[in-house]
């Protein structure tokens, strides 16, 4: 088995997710996350795929997502230098006694407090995906009483 | 000029070259039927369910090569052609589906016969359009059917909302499409058919094997050019049977579950096997890990996923099957390979033609003078007609005979269902390909149990005055079923008895065709003489032997190796 990062991009148009999300459910892909926004391009979106599965498996889901009608272009990231980022959102309980623990903890892995109530902080975190769940690990004993996270997207490095 | 959408939709059609129509009507699609009558050049065959539109339309794409054309209405008349469109997705067969659709700003509210069709059949076609805007009408059209026929062929459906057949716009239909999401491969890598010629020439034991693409690539006359100059058997699954001549001596017949016996056994000898359109199905490789385990695999086809994906392969070609084989001719006409290189196989063909001779295609009792035998009755319809017709079958039993015990010499004379496998299919195919070849002889070979599925089109048949052959092989059984049943499940015939079958010769006479019975095995013969003989439809009951299995038989699963043989 093997984590690969896909960039596809897309037709900005009805039904392209569906198509997507059908021809992994269908084939019995699997998806690690998903994730879709606007390009530069108004009628081109990039959806980032993160997927695992043994290399002839991701050689399908390559080819399969290419022949789709509606899909421009496929680029495996695994082939690029790339960067790889995610965001979470977490609320977390923090009672009088843990807070500045809590914030330590922010402090140390770069995060924003992005919202406080007198017992709970939410916190904005990015970062690859190991960093990520380092924070949600850390996090996790005070009790995250929520998350929401955006999935992976990921663009090539630069030619040096 | 402003048209109309259904005016757009018409004239359209006639751009793409349209000559006939598989349909039904309703009233998401009158618009469209209202104007139907100023447009002579458009023949609409109208059905008597909207699944006999769709194989119609898809036996006539595969009996041309053209685009087939199906036209129903929302709703019921959408999702009753779904099983067609599944049919004619799995075996790659260019139709263009039309689907009325309720009003747009109804789409969404559960209106009267509203379904999200482009949703249900998303998964079952090439592509599919939900058009909303009436100004981008005829460039979809242009695609669906641009798409429908390039690369690997496929079925496209168009859903057009009400509103949008009855607005207007200014009309005029793009020469050429390009779309920068769709760019079929087409050509292959010069270097690769060296490379696969090369492997050909020192190969002491290669095969073709060979599939639907070629057929439908037209590549037959090339794949018959290279496996008689390079002396190279050809086998082919059921959708390529018809590609390479059947009475020839390099032929050997299909190959898979009920595959002959030399071409199973040479699929496990060979030591390069050259798939050439052919997609490495279930029904063919019998147990993966032991399908041709020693050869070399070149692969050639038109669509990039069917490469490695049962398979691993050593010479993958993403190509067209005509480019590819015509570049391999080519190569060896300029003498860059092939030519005085090329080892004979004389050991190969010898050992060959010995399964052949041991353990030909065979069944038990053709002699016998009370019972009429299936493959008997295959056999006399060959001889009848020296392969010069269009075969279609319904699925099952009746659709094996007939690819055993009929010898296809020419591409696109065998029309099956061969992918998914759709009862009811024979019938409504050849239909369609009697309105694309109406002097040209068509038999449809069916069971008793699949032509109960679509009898109704014996409505359409009398109507245009279609004179399809139907032959059932009557054994009052849902044959493979119980044959599975009996070899399988401890003959545990659970719902596989067909007793209560109607009179196939009064259902004949009731819908006004001419119908026929054969139950002595002498009167086989010139009943079929006469049934061929009749200018209208025909339907000829014929009682065969009740438990006859298909063999040569792999179960499901086994080795290629492992065969039942008679």
């Amino acid at each position: 088995m093997s984590r690969h990062v896909l960039s596809v991009l897309v037709e900005n148009e009805p039904g392209v997710l569906s198509r997507i999300s059908g021809l992994f459910s269908g084939r019995g892909f699997n998806i690690e996350s998903l994730n879709v926004g606007p390009t530069l391009e108004r009628d081109v979106s990039l959806m980032t795929i993160v997927t695992s599965a043994p290399e002839v498996i991701i050689e399908q889901i390559i080819k399969q997502l290419r022949k789709l009608v509606t899909v421009i272009k496929v680029v495996d990231m695994n082939e690029h230098k790339a960067v790889e980022r995610e965001m979470v959102l977490l609320k977390v309980n923090a009672v009088d006694t843990t807070r500045a623990e809590i914030l330590r903890i922010v402090d140390i892995f770069r995060c924003k407090v992005v919202d406080v109530a007198a017992d709970e902080l939410t916190i904005e975190a990015s970062g690859n995906r190991d960093k990520v769940e380092a924070i949600i690990d850390l996090l996790r004993r005070f009790g995250i009483k929520e998350i929401a996270r955006t999935g992976t997207v990921a663009l090539k490095r630069s030619a040096q | 000029m402003e048209l109309t959408g259904a005016q757009i939709l018409l004239e359209s059609l006639k751009k793409e070259g349209v000559d006939s129509i598989f349909g039904f009507p309703g009233g998401a699609v009158i618009d469209i039927y209202d104007e139907l009558p100023k447009h002579p050049e458009l023949k609409h065959y109208l059905v008597r369910h909207e699944q006999g539109a769709i194989h119609a339309a898809d036996g006539y794409a595969r009996a041309t090569g053209k685009v087939g054309v199906c036209l129903v209405t929302s709703g019921p008349g959408a999702t009753n052609a779904v099983t067609g469109i599944a049919n004619a997705y799995l075996d790659s067969i260019p139709v263009v589906i039309f689907t009325g659709q309720v009003p747009s700003p109804l789409i969404g509210n559960d209106a009267f016969q509203e379904v999200d069709i482009v949703g249900i059949t998303r998964p079952c076609t090439k592509h599919n359009y939900l058009v909303k805007d009436i100004t981008k009408l005829a460039q979809t059209i242009a695609e669906a059917f641009y798409i429908a026929r390039t690369g690997r062929p496929g079925p496209v459906l168009v859903d057009l909302p009400k509103d949008v057949l009855q607005q207007v716009t200014p009309y005029s239909y793009p020469k050429s499409v390009t779309m920068r999401s769709y760019n079929p491969n087409t050509k292959p890598n010069s270097k690769q058919l060296k490379r696969a010629l090369d492997l050909i020439c020192k190969a002491d034991k290669p095969l073709f094997y060979v599939g639907g693409g070629v057929i439908s690539a037209n590549a037959h006359e090339e794949l018959t050019w290279l496996a008689r100059t390079l002396k190279v058997p050809v086998t082919a699954t059921l959708m390529g049977l018809g590609a390479f001549p059947g009475n020839d001596d390099l032929w050997l017949g299909m190959l898979g579950m009920h595959g002959t016996f030399a071409a199973n056994q040479a699929v496990q000898e060979c030591d390069l096997l050259i798939a050439v359109g052919a997609r490495f199905d279930d029904r063919v490789t019998g147990k993966l890990d032991t399908f041709a385990p020693n050869a070399t695999v070149i692969h050639v086809d038109v669509d990039p996923t069917s490469i490695r994906k049962n398979v691993s392969v050593d010479v993958p070609i993403v190509s067209d099957c005509m480019q590819a084989l015509g570049g391999m001719k080519e190569l060896m006409e300029k003498g860059e390979a092939g030519k005085g290189k090329c080892k004979v196989h004389k050991q190969w063909l010898t050992q060959i033609a010995a399964w052949k001779a041991d353990h030909p295609l065979t069944y038990n009792g053709g002699d016998n003078p009370e019972i009429i035998k299936p493959q008997a009755v295959v056999e006399t319809i060959y001889q009848l007609t020296k392969g010069d017709a269009i075969i279609t079958t319904e699925v099952g039993q009746n659709q094996m005979w007939a690819a055993q015990f009929y010898n296809y010499h020419t591409p696109r004379t065998l029309l099956t269902s061969g992918g998914l496998g759709t009862m009811g299919f024979g019938f409504p195919a050849a239909i369609g390909a009697q309105v694309a070849f109406p002097d040209k002889l068509v038999i449809d070979v069916a069971g008793d149990g699949s032509i109960q599925m679509c009898i109704q089109e014996m409505a359409t048949a009398v109507c245009y005055g279609l004179p399809v052959k139907i032959v059932i092989l009557n054994n009052g059984y849902l044959g493979m079923v119980r044959q599975w049943q009996e070899l399988f499940y401890n003959k545990n015939y659970c719902a596989t008895c067909m007793d209560y079958a109607p009179d196939f010769v009064l259902l004949a006479k009731a819908y006004g065709a001419e119908g026929f019975r054969v139950t002595d095995p002498k009167k086989v013969k010139s009943t079929l003489q006469k049934a061929f003989a009749h200018p209208g439809p025909v339907i000829v009951d014929i009682r065969v032997a009740k438990e006859e299995n298909v063999y040569p038989m792999v179960p499901a699963g086994a080795s290629l190796s492992e065969m039942l043989l008679v």
